[in-house]
């Protein structure tokens, strides 16, 4: 109980072990995640996701800052940073180097930041994203920024875990096709044009507000947001918690750049202003519950397929891939053998 | 899903620019299997120490090429223990004289490596000292 009591206070270290256990999903990290839960839940979760080389890192450091010394009248924010990057798929290892980007906001006890590697997760998060910003969440941290993996078109994780997640593009990545295609662009809450100094903004922009266009809004606010097919869940349902008059939100295009600070602070309050509307409109709600239950049942699913597998001796699997392996059964015949019992 | 990885941190302290060797040995420990946070250039003792916590890496990799590596090294190390992480396992690359290696070593850095070093050794140095404080 120590390690969260420090947790709770603030300790620094405290919290930087504590993230490494839930990392390798120690019980140690476990038992401390089911103590902090009830502390979480307060802070404003922004994913910050885009193809590689858009400027993700620049602009977390940007936005960070200004969390910390606020235009205006608004209260500075404590700030939370994860930032994911690949994990090699051949040794293992990984070089996390967002932080090379990051430089400004050292020495700010207000900031936390902290690197992870993807560790074969595909969703442009890793499979103790979602823990490790709990973590940050109890510790005190009012805005979390969560940074992916250089993504593209199918790493969609983000908008699951994150109230507001921003899509970034620069100038020059790619054509219209590539705006239409379904995948980062859908989930995106606010477009950051970044890079708008350079060559080419124009067609960038013209081509994301042309994709925003064509999408049909009342499908947007009527789907789950993350796309994800929905197995447990009633049809229709999620539809229902959106009622018709409930405000529409078009994802604003912003233009920035961000290693200079430019068109940031107006990205800064597109982020409030989303976060308001979350909150007035139901959908903060709806977004968390919607989160709670599908992070429930992807835990349901790992802990059953665990359970399920200390119940059949190895033998029998291993005999059953044989089968497999010899074309006797097919796979469908293979699960019938094993949950069955009967072949 | 329960696994352990070294996690190492490669930084450039001090105001040489010459970030080459560390970016080999970046690379090289992540071709090993290691979780490697690089933090690049121009970084004072205290951003390195700083880092090297929010990470709670295992191991700190060094390098210095300005001649400063006398005030800079004591100094992340008096800030590691500072911070509680004097389990955190320091080690130096860089131009660093030969006469300077014997009170470095003294003061706590595990390896010191010039130029030629094989990158195999410092990963087989790393692995053994980070394996050697889990076991303390």
């Amino acid at each position: 109980m120590d390690l969260i009591a420090s947790v709770l206070e603030g300790n620094r270290l405290s919290l930087a072990r504590l993230l490494t256990q839930i990392e390798n999903g120690t019980v140690e990290g476990r038992t401390a995640l089911d103590a902090l839960y009830p502390f979480t839940g307060g802070a404003h979760l922004v994913g910050v996701t885009g193809a590689p080389g858009t400027g993700k890192s620049s602009l977390v450091n940007t936005l960070a800052r200004l969390y910390r010394n606020p235009p205006q009248a608004d209260v500075p924010r404590r700030v939370g940073v994860v930032a994911v990057d690949p994990s090699s798929p051949f040794t293992g290892g990984a070089i996390l180097g967002d932080r090379v980007r990051m430089r400004d906001l050292a020495g700010d006890p207000g900031v936390f930041i902290r690197s992870m590697a993807s560790r074969g997760m595909l969703g442009g998060l890793a499979a103790a994203t979602v823990s490790m910003v709990l973590a940050l969440d109890a510790a005190g941290f009012e805005v979390i920024l969560i940074e992916t993996v250089g993504a593209g078109q199918a790493e969609v994780d983000i908008a699951r875990l994150a109230h507001t997640t921003l899509g970034v593009e620069a100038p020059g990545l790619g054509d219209e096709i590539q705006a239409i295609k379904a995948g980062i662009l859908e989930i995106a809450d606010i477009l950051v044009v970044n890079k708008a100094d350079r060559p080419g903004v124009e067609n960038t922009e013209r081509a994301l507000r042309g994709m925003l266009q064509l999408a049909h809004p009342t499908a947007r606010v009527g789907s789950p947001h993350h796309g994800q097919a929905d197995i447990t869940s009633p049809a229709g349902d999620p539809a229902a918690k959106a009622p018709a008059e409930a405000p529409f939100w078009q994802p604003p295009i912003l233009r920035t750049v961000a290693t200079e600070g430019i068109g940031v602070d107006e990205l800064y309050q597109e982020i409030a202003r989303h976060r308001q509307y979350l909150v007035e409109s139901g959908e903060w709600e709806r977004r968390e519950r919607a989160r709670l239950q599908s992070e429930l049942d992807m835990l349901l699913q790992a802990v059953l397929v665990s359970r399920w597998r200390q119940t059949v001796p190895q033998e029998a699997y291993q005999g059953v891939v044989d089968q497999l392996v010899r074309r006797d059964i097919s796979p469908w015949q293979a699960v019938e053998t094993l949950l069955d019992g009967h072949p | 899903m329960s696994e352990r990885k070294i996690r190492v941190l490669v930084a450039k302290p001090g105001l040489d620019g010459h970030d080459r060797g560390a970016k080999v040995v970046a690379r090289a420990l992540r071709d090993a299997g290691m979780e490697v946070i690089y933090t690049g250039l121009r970084q004072t003792p205290e951003m390195v120490a700083e880092a090297a916590l929010q990470e709670d890496v295992d191991a700190v990799g060094l390098s210095i090429l300005s001649g400063a590596h006398m005030a800079l090294v004591p100094r992340v190390l008096e800030l590691l223990k500072a911070n509680g992480q004097e389990h955190v396992k320091v080690f130096l690359g860089g131009i660093i004289p030969d006469e300077d290696v014997p009170r470095l070593v003294e003061l706590g850095v595990v390896g010191v490596y010039g130029p030629g070093t094989l990158t195999d050794e410092i990963i087989r140095d790393v692995r053994r000292a980070v394996a050697d404080a889990a076991a303390a």
